[in-house]
């Protein structure tokens, strides 16, 4: 089965049906996507303004980062049950958007920047790790999420 | 001149048309919206959850204030500037959305609350700077905050089914 009769037959499987039936699930799912997009907004600048030293500056980054992490990973979990169910009511459609792609794609990229990379300069002890290398995380982490996000809303639009 | 009469000839002004047909720039517009929906409300989230003692328990709260306070004040206007200019390009509409007056509604309960903070208990903030969960009331102030906000955000997102679902 190819990547597209598969989102054929998952968008016309019957509960899917019935998801796209009800006037109120997709709203409210996409509603509760939403909500996930700021958790994970707040999780993620909290940590990467303080790396680009404009914020908490006489806090370490390792206690700030790992409580934030905890925030980013719960984000996370209600970004991806909601998004799955998004992309089901109407896998065709996303099938077709090379931005639905580049979306992934930066989603998988910055997950596995945030929890290599990232986290091993965010824990690190406050000079262990240069200044300049720690904006550099801070930047490459702010930049794939926006990817992420405008890759989102451009793939709501009509 | 009622506030209906006064949107409807906002409405026919030729910037509100331009902008109302224009394809990329109203959409551009509206991208701007919800995307800094993760600056404005993602750090009042943080402060919130910091007030309710969920997290960065050890940093004092009044650092947390006014380390992020100004984020969440330059995603604020980011989004008034770019929700006032989504109104202006469809006036009536927006004033007849329910779901709009909702969302307006929860926003003032939401500005008022974090002003009343301001004004009372956070001027006492040394008392219960560095307790790990702060005080009862100042909890309730994180929990009504974050409860508004996901008003916001949910009124906000059902602006755009109103003709869907009642039309």
């Amino acid at each position: 089965m190819s990547l597209l009769e598969f989102c054929r037959w998952l968008q016309y499987s019957a509960p899917l049906h019935t998801m796209r039936e009800s006037p109120i699930f997709f709203p409210v799912v996409a509603t509760i996507h939403l909500m996930g997009l700021a958790l994970i907004g707040g999780a993620v600048l909290v940590v990467d303004l303080r790396l680009l030293g404009v914020a908490m500056q006489n806090q370490p980054v390792a206690a700030l980062a790992q409580d934030a992490e905890r925030w980013l990973f719960r984000g996370l979990v209600v970004m991806v049950t909601t998004g799955i169910l998004l992309f089901m009511c109407f896998a065709t459609k996303y099938y077709y958007l090379t931005f639905f792609w580049v979306k992934m794609a930066a989603l998988l990229a910055v997950i596995a920047f945030t929890w290599s990379v990232r986290r091993r300069v965010a824990l690190a002890k406050d000079g262990d790790v240069s200044p300049i290398r720690r904006k550099a995380v801070a930047l490459v982490s702010m930049f794939l999420w926006t990817t992420v996000a405008v890759g989102g809303r451009y793939i709501g639009f009509p | 001149m009622s506030l209906f009469r006064f949107f409807e000839w906002l409405g026919t002004t030729s910037w509100s048309i331009e902008f109302h047909e224009s394809r990329y720039v109203f959409l551009l517009v509206l991208m701007i919206h919800v995307l800094t929906l993760s600056v404005f409300v993602g750090t009042a989230l943080m402060i919130d959850l910091r007030l309710l003692g969920r997290t960065m328990t050890d940093v004092p709260v009044s650092q947390v204030m006014t380390r992020l306070m100004p984020w969440t004040e330059a995603g604020f206007l980011v989004m008034i500037t770019t929700g006032t200019l989504l109104f202006y390009a469809a006036p009536v509409a927006r004033y007849e959305n329910i779901f709009f007056r909702f969302k307006m509604a929860a926003l003032a309960m939401a500005i008022i609350n974090m002003w009343l903070f301001r004004r009372n208990v956070y001027r006492r903030v040394a008392e219960w700077d560095r307790d790990p969960v702060p005080p009862r009331r100042v909890r309730m102030v994180g929990a009504l905050s974050l409860l508004l906000l996901a008003l916001i955000i949910t009124a906000g997102r059902m602006m755009a089914y109103q003709d869907y679902w009642f039309g």
